[in-house]
C-alpha cells in the first residue's frame, strides 16, 4: 500500500535573477494530490518566480522539486507531462485562432491529430468558444483570451492545473463561471494550484492556502484553521469630530477612512478599554461604534505589513 | 506511476510523443509561411527576376561567356544559392524571434518536447520556404536562358537542402540571442549578404587576382554556391572555374552543420535568450 505521491514538493527552492533580484529565498511547499491550493502574496512576492520554475520557465538557483514524485532535475520531461499552465499574462500567437491554438498544443503534448481534435472541440466548447474558433486569437475579448489559455492548458488532461491569476481583469459573472469549472475540474481529480489577488476568490475555492511574501512562505495552512487563526477584529469607529493627525494610538495598527471615521484592529485577547482610553486622552469622542468582518483579507494585512515596515527601515 | 510501465515503454512512448510533436512543429511553420506568401515567397521571387533581367540579360549580354557558358546560366546556380540562404535564415530567425517576442514560445517550452524537435521543426520550416523558393528561381530563370540543364539532381538538391538546413540552424541560433527586432537584421545586413556577394555568385573567384583568391577560401558559402554550381553546370563549366573540390565542399558543409547543431542545442538547453 503505497501513499500517492504528492502533487508537488518543493524544497529549499531559491531564485535569484540576473540582476541580483532574490525573487525566492529558499522556500518549502507541499501540495497533495487532489488539493485545489491557493498561493497568495502581493506584487513581486515571487508567485510568478515559483511557478515559472515548476513549468520549467525559469531557471532556478537552488533547490528541488519533485511533481507526483518525479524529480524535476532528473526528468524534465516527465515533470512537464503532468502539468498543465495558464501563464499570468496573454502568450499565444495574436494571430492564430484558437482552434490552432488548441491543435498545437495538444501535438507538442504528443497527442495524435484525432485524438487532439476532438480533445480541442471538447475544451473550447467547455469554455464557451467554439463558435470563436476560428476567429484570430487577438479579436477575442480579455475574457475570452483568459479562457482560451484555459482550454490550451487542459487540452492534455494534466494532473495538475496550475493557473497564474486566471481570474485577472475579468468581470464578476465570468469569474464565478470560471470557479465553477475550476472546481468540476477539481472535483474530477485534478489537482489546482491558483494564484490570486482577489482575497474571496481563495477563501470561495482554495481548500489550502499559502501567503508568500518577498520570497518567503509566510504562512501555509488549511483555510479552516487560517480563518480560526484570526485573532484580529477589526473595529469601525466614528468620531464627533474630525481627528487629529496623531490619534496616540501607537501600538494599534489604524487608519482614518475619512475625518470622522477610524479604522482599528484589535487582537481579541486586548481590552477594548485600553483603546477608549487612549482615544479619551485625546479628548475624542466616540459616536458609534462597529466591527467589520473578518475576512483572509485583514490576515493577509497583518502577515504582509510588518514586513513592509522592516523594508521602510532598512 | 511509472513502475509498473518499463522504461523501453516509456522512452517508445515518448519517441512516439516526440514524433506527433515534430509533425506538429513542420504543419505550423509551413501553414505560417503560406499564411504570410505576400512577405515571404512574392519578395525574393521579385528580386531574383530583377538579378536576371539586369545581370543577365543586359549586363550578361555584354560579358559574354564565362567558362564556357552564357553569364546568365552561370549566375542561374549562384542566385538559386542566395535564395536558399536568406531565405532559409530569414524564415526561422522571424519565426522564432517573434515566438519569443509573442511569447508564444512557452507553448513549446511548458511541453514535454525535446529540445531538438524544437530545432528541427523551425528547421523544417525553413528548408521547405528555402527549396520552395529555390525552386521558383530556378523555373523563372528559364525564360531567361537557352537551356536549363542540371548535371546531377541528386547532387543539386542534396547541396540544397545541406545549406538550407545550415542556414536555417543559423537564423535560430540569430533568433535566440536577438533581444529586440533589430537584432534579427544585423547577421543579415553585415555577414550573410557580404558573404554571399563576394561568395561567388556573381564570378569564379578563380578570376580573382590574389591575395583575394585565396582569402575567399575562407569564405564558407564559396563551397556552398560552387558545389551547387558544380551539380547544374559541371559538363559545361571549364574546369579552371570550378573553384573547388566537391568532396572537400560536402565535408565542409557536413562539419559547420554539426557545429551549429550542436551550439543550438547546447544554447537550447541551457536556455540561453529562453529563460530567465
Ligand atoms: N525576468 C526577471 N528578471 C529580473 N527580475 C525579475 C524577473 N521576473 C521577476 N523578477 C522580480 O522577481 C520578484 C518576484 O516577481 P514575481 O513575478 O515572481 O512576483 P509575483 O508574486 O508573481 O507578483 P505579481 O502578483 O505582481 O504577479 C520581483 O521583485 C520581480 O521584480
Ligand atoms: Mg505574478
Amino acid at each position: 500500500m503505497s501513499r500517492s505521491p504528492s502533487a508537488l514538493e518543493i524544497r529549499n527552492l531559491s531564485k535569484t535573477y540576473g540582476d541580483g533580484t532574490e525573487a525566492l529565498q529558499g522556500i518549502d511547499l507541499d501540495v497533495e494530490d487532489g488539493e485545489f491550493f491557493g498561493l497568495l502574496g502581493p506584487n513581486g512576492a515571487g508567485k510568478s518566480t515559483t511557478i515559472g520554475i515548476i513549468t520549467s520557465l525559469v531557471n532556478k538557483t537552488g533547490g528541488t522539486v519533485r511533481c507526483f514524485g518525479i524529480d524535476l532535475d532528473q526528468d524534465q520531461a516527465g515533470v512537464k507531462q503532468q502539468i498543465g499552465l495558464v501563464p499570468q499574462e496573454f502568450n499565444f500567437n495574436q494571430f492564430e485562432h484558437p482552434l490552432q491554438i488548441v491543435m498545437q498544443q495538444a501535438g507538442y503534448y504528443g497527442i495524435p491529430r484525432k485524438l487532439a481534435r476532438r480533445r480541442t472541440e471538447k475544451y473550447l466548447r467547455q469554455m464557451g468558444l467554439w463558435d470563436k474558433r476560428t476567429t484570430k486569437a487577438r479579436m477575442l475579448s480579455g475574457g475570452m483570451k483568459r479562457r482560451l489559455m484555459i482550454a490550451r492548458a487542459l487540452v492534455h488532461e494534466p494532473r495538475l492545473l496550475i493557473l497564474d491569476e486566471p481570474t485577472a481583469g475579468v468581470d464578476i459573472e465570468l469569474r464565478r463561471a470560471t470557479w465553477a469549472l475550476l472546481e468540476e475540474v477539481n472535483q474530477q481529480g485534478t489537482t489546482v494550484i491558483l494564484t490570486t489577488h482577489y482575497l474571496e476568490e481563495a477563501e470561495a475555492l482554495c481548500r489550502h492556502i499559502a501567503i508568500i511574501d518577498q520570497g518567503r512562505i509566510v504562512e501555509n495552512t488549511d483555510k479552516k484553521s487560517l480563518l480560526a487563526k484570526l485573532n484580529i477584529e477589526t473595529f469601525v469607529l466614528d468620531l464627533q469630530s474630525p481627528a487629529p493627525a496623531d490619534l496616540g494610538l501607537d501600538g494599534y495598527h489604524h487608519c482614518l477612512t475619512d475625518a470622522t471615521t477610524l479604522e482599528i484592529d484589535i487582537a481579541r485577547d486586548r481590552s477594548l478599554n485600553d483603546v477608549f482610553y487612549l482615544l479619551s486622552c485625546q479628548n475624542i469622542e466616540v459616536t458609534s461604534m462597529r466591527n467589520k468582518a473578518n475576512r483572509l483579507e485583514e490576515l493577509f494585512v497583518n502577515l504582509v505589513e510588518p514586513n513592509k515596515d522592516l523594508k521602510g527601515q532598512s | 506511476m511509472s513502475e509498473a510501465t518499463a522504461p523501453g515503454v516509456i522512452q517508445d512512448s515518448r519517441l512516439r510523443a516526440n514524433l506527433v510533436g515534430l509533425q506538429t512543429l513542420v504543419i505550423k511553420e509551413v501553414t505560417r509561411l503560406l499564411r504570410i506568401w505576400p512577405q515571404t515567397i512574392v519578395p525574393p521571387v521579385i528580386t531574383t527576376t530583377l538579378y536576371y533581367i539586369i545581370f543577365g540579360k543586359i549586363i550578361g549580354s555584354r560579358v559574354g561567356e564565362m567558362g564556357g557558358v552564357p553569364y546568365i546560366e552561370f549566375i542561374v546556380p549562384g542566385l538559386v544559392m542566395m535564395s536558399v540562404i536568406n531565405n532559409s535564415y530569414s524564415n526561422v530567425v522571424s519565426s522564432f524571434f517573434s515566438a519569443k517576442f509573442q511569447r508564444n514560445v512557452e507553448e513549446m517550452l511548458i511541453s514535454p518536447m525535446h529540445n531538438s524537435v524544437i530545432l528541427l521543426g523551425l528547421m523544417a520550416g525553413g528548408m521547405t520556404r528555402a527549396m520552395l523558393i529555390g525552386s521558383i528561381v530556378l523555373l523563372v530563370s528559364m525564360f531567361f536562358v537557352e537551356t536549363l540543364s542540371i548535371y546531377s539532381i541528386p547532387l543539386t538538391l542534396s547541396v540544397a537542402l545541406l545549406t538550407a538546413a545550415l542556414f536555417s540552424i543559423g537564423g535560430f541560433i540569430n533568433a535566440l540571442l536577438a533581444r529586440k527586432f533589430d537584432d534579427v537584421a544585423i547577421i543579415p545586413t553585415f555577414v550573410l549578404t557580404p558573404l554571399t556577394y563576394l561568395g561567388g555568385v556573381f564570378y569564379s573567384i578563380a578570376l580573382l587576382p590574389q591575395p583575394w583568391e585565396t582569402i575567399s577560401r575562407f569564405n564558407p558559402i564559396v563551397y556552398m554556391v560552387s558545389a551547387f554550381r558544380y551539380g547544374i553546370l559541371k559538363d559545361r563549366l571549364s574546369p579552371e572555374l570550378i573553384d573547388i573540390n566537391i568532396g572537400v565542399a560536402f565535408a565542409a558543409i557536413c562539419v559547420f552543420i554539426i557545429l551549429l547543431f550542436s551550439t543550438a542545442m547546447w544554447m537550447l538547453n541551457r536556455g540561453i535568450g529562453l529563460r530567465a
